[in-house]
């Protein structure tokens, strides 16, 4: 074993810098954060340079200009005349809406797939296989594309639901199924506020009221669990539970006057009207991205249970815990340690990869502010500049969730 | 020493990259090769062909210009762009002219800094429908799905149309016209809105084209014409000259047949200034004297190309309609050449 020894004491001299290993580290970034600087510097004068020399500058002020086209599916209230601005949101808010489903549908895929892999039935074992296989080896674009064009063609078309005596009925009389989007039927309140703020508002009340049942319903939990510790006896929580959970929500839907409004045939001659549309494209592109990631989010999920030894599995059968409950018990709680770092990553890729929404004529961020604001206003560097601050930032704000999750589910070493 | 010759390099090294910025003619013409921005794929304006060859009136405009400028109408490099890519590829230099049926518009002259060189095809915007649906009028269009290329002025002309008129819609944006064709034919909208020729030409590659009609509204002015960069004046002048020389060849009757025999034995004097019998036009252009005749030669004058590409006896099947000539009571009137 060899160690320097580094002259103790005496006065600094500037070779030190260079010679002396207490600070050549530091020299080295130095100069490597020098040299970065630079050539970041210089490619932004180069940039600034040549957009002077073709007479073009850098303005933000398209965005507050009336976009001047149509989206077809948004979420919040717009038309042509809304800015460019709007435009941008009502990108954000589609993006941020296909990436929140398709996180929830993969990890619910991946988890079941991840499980069933491992199984001890042959058949099931094999299909999980498969299916992990061939989504993960096909690139998600051809996934969208091909899921697109499935619905597409092979829906009915929305012309078949109209009319008074149609070829087609609708599903239960409510939900009809074309090939531009599903119709289902809208709910929306009579005695709320009114206007779009109002909306929100109300919705935002009964989300609200059910964050408050799902702490009494945990405050209930928490003093039967105290019960059991300390008689022995567990009180029944099914009902209270079942009652906190309903009865407030009940209430306040009933107050706020909840009604449906129905996809209505007769309305209009070329489309549904009314319900809730939930769009080919947005269809197309949930369920592709949900089962793409689905399939590496079963293989984290496999690689998480494996990594769990197996005396754990046989502690808990020996200890008379059945198979169902010793995965959900025993085993999946050890191994969300491993498999939620990688899972951090797959939402991120859906995040990301949900701007292959272009592909569909999904109206997301990319194709509202990166593509038609871009290509109408002729911002590009400005629009791309833009889209890429919105990205950076979702993407870190994932990963900062996931983290605190993350470091709330590490082995804790007391 | 070594520092003077690194400056000396880098003066250099950046009086060349000056130098091609500023002349676009010098640099096609030291490349030997026009790159010419065209779509990728529309019957009759630009489209290549079973062999693989490019045609229709935008992809002769191309070849004209580089029958002009190099003496050769096959040194042309076409490159496809769709609505979004096009600008871009012409503002960073990748194309030096961009044909590509292009609307000419206040905010694309001005605000992206091209120069559009005049009107290669006038036209409007129309909206195609299945006959099955039985609507004669746009305006009965109320609540339909609509397919409209995105980055277009169409978007835009069709968001008016609709808002002016107070009936809805709900717009599909495609990305290139082959997508629209088939997004349409699909089912995935009742109608197709672009420019009235591109719907004809669309629909002339349908299966059973008869089963579509064109609704009687055209809702804007479309003038179609080629672009270049704006500041490089003396490429402008160039390509604008050769559209100017087509649209002067048919009103003076040359032909791709005759004008041999016109530079030569014609008495009209603009015709021998046309075709470089007489005067120095090609000089002034910084071109040969034969330039425009070359250009007539390959590919023969505007009515001739029109004729060859979307006249009515192609499947497009277009009449002259505004893109006669002002003699004829059109809107083609070319400058003189003088």
């Amino acid at each position: 074993m060899s160690t320097t020894t580094d002259p103790q004491g005496g006065t600094f001299r500037l070779s030190m810098l260079m010679n002396d290993s207490r600070y050549r580290s530091l020299t080295l970034q130095a100069i490597a954060a020098i040299l970065l600087a630079i050539s970041i510097g210089y490619i932004i004068s180069n940039l600034l340079a040549n957009l002077a020399e073709q007479d073009l500058n850098i303005s933000f002020g398209f965005l507050a200009t009336p976009a001047g086209y149509d989206i077809n599916q948004t979420l919040i209230e717009y038309t042509s005349q809304s800015s460019n601005t709007r435009a941008a949101f009502v990108g954000i808010i589609n993006t941020l809406l296909v990436a929140i489903l398709a996180c929830i549908t993969a990890t619910v895929l991946g988890v079941i797939a991840g499980v069933l892999r491992l199984s001890n039935n042959w058949l099931v074992r094999k299909l999980m296989s498969f299916y992990v296989e061939i989504f993960r080896n096909i690139p998600v674009l051809i996934w969208i594309i091909i899921i697109f064009t499935i619905v597409t063609a092979v829906m009915p078309s929305a012309k078949s639901y109209l009319g008074e005596d149609p070829e087609r009925g609708m599903l239960g009389g409510i939900i009809a199924f074309t090939n531009r989007g599903v119709y289902v039927p809208a709910p929306f309140f009579t005695n709320g506020f009114g206007g779009e703020e109002g909306s929100i508002a109300n919705w935002l009340l009964v989300i609200v009221v059910l964050f408050g049942s799902l702490f009494a319903t945990r405050a209930m939990t928490a003093r039967a669990n105290k019960i059991q510790e300390d008689t022995g006896i567990r009180p029944g929580t099914l009902w209270t539970n079942l009652a906190i959970w309903l009865v407030p929500v009940a209430v306040v839907l009933f107050i706020l006057g909840l009604s449906w409004d129905f996809p209505d045939p007769l309305a209009n001659r070329f489309n549904l009207r009314g319900g809730l549309q939930i769009g080919a494209p947005l269809i197309a592109l949930w369920l592709a991205l949900s089962v793409y990631t689905g399939a590496f989010i079963a293989e984290n999920v496999r690689a998480g249970i494996q990594a769990v030894s197996k005396g754990q599995t046989e502690a808990a059968s020996a200890l008379g815990l059945r198979p169902r409950r010793t995965m959900s018990l025993v085993i999946l709680p050890q191994a969300l340690r491993v498999i939620i770092p990688p899972l951090i990553s797959q939402y991120l890729n859906i995040t990301k990869n949900s701007s292959l929404a272009i592909a569909v004529g999904y109206a997301d961020i990319t194709a509202t502010l990166g593509g038609i604001t871009l290509n109408q206003t002729g911002r590009a560097i400005e629009c791309v500049l833009l889209l890429m601050l919105f990205y950076l930032t979702i993407s870190l704000l994932i990963s900062a969730v996931m983290n605190v999750y993350n470091s709330s589910m590490k082995l804790k070493e007391r | 020493m070594n520092k003077s010759v690194i400056f000396g390099a880098l003066t250099i090294a950046g009086l060349a990259a000056g130098a091609a910025a500023a002349g676009t003619l010098d640099d096609v013409k030291a490349r030997g090769k026009l790159n010419c921005g065209v779509t990728t794929g529309l019957a009759g304006f630009a489209a290549p062909d079973a062999t693989g060859e490019w045609k229709g009136i935008d992809a002769a405009f191309c070849r004209a210009v580089a029958a002009a400028v190099l003496g050769d109408a096959t040194a042309v490099e076409f490159v496809p762009t769709t609505g979004k890519t096009r600008f871009t590829a012409l503002a960073s230099g990748e194309i030096d002219v961009l044909a590509r049926n292009t609307t000419w518009t206040l905010s694309r002259d001005v605000d992206l800094k091209f120069d559009f060189l005049g009107v290669n095809y006038y036209d409007g915007q129309g909206f195609m429908v299945p006959k099955a649906l039985g609507v004669s009028s746009a305006k009965d269009l109320d609540g339909a799905t609509v397919c409209v290329q995105t980055g277009t002025t169409t978007e835009l002309n069709l968001a008016d149309f609709f808002r002016a008129n107070n009936i809805s819609y709900e717009p599909v944006p495609i990305e290139t016209n082959a997508e629209g064709a088939q997004q349409y034919l699909a089912g995935a909208c009742d109608s197709y809105t672009t420019d009235a020729s591109g719907l004809a030409s669309t629909r002339a590659t349908f299966e059973n084209p008869g089963d579509h009609t064109l609704l009687p509204e055209i809702i804007s002015k479309e003038p179609l014409g080629p672009l270049v960069r704006h500041g490089d004046n003396e490429w402008g002048d160039v390509v604008r000259w050769t559209l100017n020389a087509l649209i002067s060849a048919e009103e003076l009757g040359v032909t791709s047949a005759n004008v041999g025999e016109m530079s030569t034995g014609s008495t009209n004097p603009e015709i021998k200034r046309l075709l470089g019998t007489e005067g120095t036009l090609g000089e002034m252009l910084g071109l040969d004297a034969d330039w425009a005749k070359r250009a007539i030669a390959t590919q023969g004058n505007y009515g001739e190309i029109f004729a060859r590409n979307i006249g009515e006896d192609t499947p497009v099947g277009l009449a002259r309609g505004l893109n006669a000539q002002w003699t004829d009571g059109g809107l083609l009137y070319s400058p003189p050449f003088r």
